[in-house]
């Protein structure tokens, strides 16, 4: 075992670090005591040094998936903290901040340390909780927004559901000038999108299945970009995939908003023609569903030119008894935490579309800044929180390896290019390998 | 074909073997002993999680005709109000030792799901607003009764295609044989992307049953009224309803079809339903030919040509 006070040398990677916007080849990092420390520091060889030979590896830090939904409290047959803090360390992440959707939801800053010491005490993860936006989800009266934030929580979203009335979405947005995190917003409009269970179009209307015009996601984007404007507040609109929400988002920037937004891997990767070559298997079902290839095609551009300044994996761990319905009856969702970066790195890098230092910052600096986190890029002092790539490993996804109960991934069976392969969290490895290090919650 | 779940999967020529097959079948339903020994000795399952008389029904004759023994599970009243999912249903009824499985489910896709889990055949009797093929071959055989051939016909198919299993069978069986198709009827439930070669697609009455050889009527369901599709049923009977004065737009040799159930007086009226060029008897009778036809076709049964 590694002993805290043991001085780590990382050498031989390639360094990208966003934060600092930063490249470069054959570099060296020395950690002790869970920080970045400078080579200075550990020069008089008072404390032992392991050096970890990373030579053809990338070095990133931080990797923040700052959608997921671990399920806990309450939905522990799907995803708990351990099950779902493996998985992100397998993943190659060091941050995750679970959705308030859980059961009971996360309204009250109790449930927010709660997740958040229960996150340090397995350690393999930091969990930052997101608070929910209403008391209840209920949508009808807003939770004690400030005291969930000073109890931890990084920003407040009742994701699964809009907020569907825009008076309470003005105040959210409005109140949320007092504090320090944003308002994350499901969009959909509930009237177009009832009863409907995947994207409508060619494929929806030749298979038979009720569809949802993008639309949907787009009037309450355009909605809450008004909003946002009217009161000043800090929106950020989940798992977007509409042409009109991209014109809302670009619309935002150009007045100035403070507007963010992020996109899944899998909405980067399939198309709903998954939907047919998968057989009607509802592993395909997702909300916001699969996009046809026109779509998708505008939502990577957005990613590479920064629109959309983060990538989210919006991991929906179900079980796969909830998973074995017909397709409508089926639940919502994918697991995708541990396929987000090598999903993302096969789309965005391997495609010759954008350079490491853009890329990883949509799963660092981005998210780090949508949630006001203040992380300084792997300078002497920060918190050594890094994932080790290899860039060229091919790999092929097999959910049966996955270390979250969930399953359910539409991405089963592809081959992706590049992967983690070793994640350290606070200065600890918490996977080496792809083996994920013993949890200390059990 | 190892499973009949749905008509876009078909070649022309595999349509034309089951319309030849279920046209000398046909003669079976009007004998005074109806029973041929085809399929003694195997076993069927209609599994129906959607309530149908009608289709069920002519499964079970077309079954019992051919003498396979049947059993009709009803999703609503069974095993799977009691938590089993509808995948080990059909895996207990196949292990029951059934040979081939009918199935009707209100979620499109169940069929070709069952397809790929079992090892016997599946029929499908209806998915959703997916297809409905038997319905879709029971109407190509009754147009080609009438008319001799499909290839070169215009079909008109009218109401709302959107939701309607059957317009899609219909749709995709009349294409591949060589029809024209139009499809007729409320904007909000005209699916755009069916139109292409060989599919056109109006909201006109007129100009979509202009010169047809064909109008397959559908079914329009009080439904589409609260899901804001039509104003309602009295406006769109105005608008797209089968009265006998617009039965003059079509060719003089028109043939009118109908799934059924009919709303007379809504989609279509008595006089035209009741009238001359209504075969939707003549459908009726065709489906148990045509389910018999892919019974024998699926479970490789031998038939005695009449003598």
């Amino acid at each position: 075992m590694t002993n805290r006070d043991d001085v780590i040398r990382i050498r031989g990677a390639r360094i990208i670090d966003p934060f600092r916007g930063i490249d470069v080849k054959d570099d060296e990092l020395h950690v002790a005591g869970g920080r970045i420390v400078s080579r200075d520091d550990v020069r008089d060889g008072s404390r032992p040094v392991r050096v970890v030979d990373a030579h053809g590896l990338w070095l990133v830090p931080r990797l923040t998936d700052m959608h997921v939904h671990l399920r806990s409290p309450g939905q522990e047959w799907k995803e708990d903290l351990v099950s779902g803090s493996q998985a992100a360390a397998a993943g190659g992440f060091t941050i995750v901040a679970p959705m308030g959707n859980t059961d009971p939801p996360v309204d009250i800053p109790s449930l927010v340390e709660w997740q958040r010491h229960r996150g340090d005490a397995i350690g393999l993860v930091r969990i930052f909780p997101i608070g929910t936006i209403t008391h209840g989800l209920q949508g009808e009266r807003l939770a004690d927004l400030y005291t969930l934030e000073q109890a931890g929580a990084v920003g407040f979203s009742d994701d699964g559901r809009v907020v569907a009335s825009a008076r309470l979405m003005r105040a959210a947005l409005s109140y949320s000038v007092s504090l320090r995190h944003p308002i994350i917003e499901h969009a959909e409009d509930r009237a177009l999108a009832e009863g409907t269970v995947m994207h409508e179009g060619d494929v929806s209307q030749r298979l038979g299945l009720p569809g949802v015009p993008e639309q949907a996601e787009a009037l309450i984007a355009w909605r809450d970009v008004e909003l946002a404007g009217l009161t000043g507040g800090r929106l950020h609109l989940a798992h977007v995939s509409s042409l009109g929400t991209l014109a809302a988002l670009a619309y935002a920037k150009r007045s100035g908003l403070t507007v963010s937004a992020e996109v899944t891997p899998h909405h980067l990767y399939l198309t709903d023609e998954a939907v047919e070559a998968w057989d009607y298997n509802p592993v395909t079902k997702v909300n916001p569903p699969l996009r046809p290839q026109s779509i998708r095609q505008a939502l990577i551009e957005a990613v590479v030119s920064g629109l959309v300044p983060v990538i989210a994996s919006d991991h929906a761990p179900h079980h796969a008894d909830e998973k074995a319905q017909p397709y409508s009856a089926a639940p919502y969702g994918i697991s995708g935490l541990e396929t987000s970066l090598g999903t993302v790195l096969t789309v965005l890098l391997h495609s010759g579309r954008m350079n490491p230092v853009d890329l990883f910052a949509r799963l660092s600096k981005g998210p780090d800044q949508v949630m006001g986190l203040n992380y300084p890029g792997l300078l002497t002092g920060a918190e050594a929180d890094l994932t080790l790539i290899d860039p060229n490993a091919r790999w092929t996804v097999d959910p049966a390896r996955f270390y979250s109960k969930g399953h359910n991934t539409p991405m089963a069976g592809e081959q992706l290019t590049g992967r983690a392969v070793a994640t350290m969290c606070r200065g600890r490895w918490t996977m080496r390998d792809g083996e994920v290090l013993e949890a200390d919650g059990e | 074909m190892q499973d009949l779940l749905g008509l876009e999967d078909l070649t022309a020529r595999e349509i034309d073997e089951l319309l030849d097959l279920a046209q000398a079948l046909r003669e079976v339903v009007d004998r005074p002993i109806k029973k041929v020994p085809t399929l003694r000795g195997r076993a069927v399952v209609n599994l129906f999680f959607e309530p149908s008389t009608r289709t069920r029904s002519s499964f079970e004759l077309a079954s019992k005709y051919l003498s396979a023994d049947v059993i009709n599970f009803s999703g609503s009243h069974s095993s799977v109000q009691k938590g089993e999912t509808i995948w080990d249903t059909a895996q207990n009824l196949t292990a029951l030792g059934v040979d081939a499985v009918v199935v009707r489910h209100g979620t499109s896709g169940v069929p070709r799901q069952l397809a790929d889990l079992l090892r016997v055949p599946v029929i499908n009797a209806g998915d959703g607003s997916h297809e409905h093929p038997t319905q879709g071959l029971l109407d190509l055989l009754t147009v080609r009764q009438c008319k001799g051939t499909i290839s070169g016909l215009k079909v008109a198919i009218v109401g709302d295609v959107l939701h309607s299993r059957v317009a899609r069978s219909d749709l995709f069986g009349f294409r591949a044989l060589g029809a024209e198709v139009t499809l007729v009827g409320p904007p909000a439930l005209m699916p755009d992307s069916f139109a292409g070669p060989g599919v056109r697609i109006t909201h006109n009455l007129a100009e979509g049953m202009r010169g047809a050889d064909v109008v397959q009527v559908l079914r329009i369901q009080r439904e589409r009224q609260a899901g804001g599709y039509i104003p309602s049923l009295e406006e769109y009977r105005e608008r797209w309803g089968i009265t006998r004065h617009r039965l003059q737009w079509a060719d003089a040799d028109v043939v009118v079809l109908h799934p059924g159930p009919q709303n007379r007086g809504v989609e279509i009226d008595s006089d035209v339903l009741d009238g001359e060029s209504s075969r939707v008897l003549s459908q009726v009778t065709n489906g148990v030919a045509v389910r018999m036809a892919v019974l024998y076709r699926l479970l490789g049964g031998t038939y005695d040509e009449p003598r």
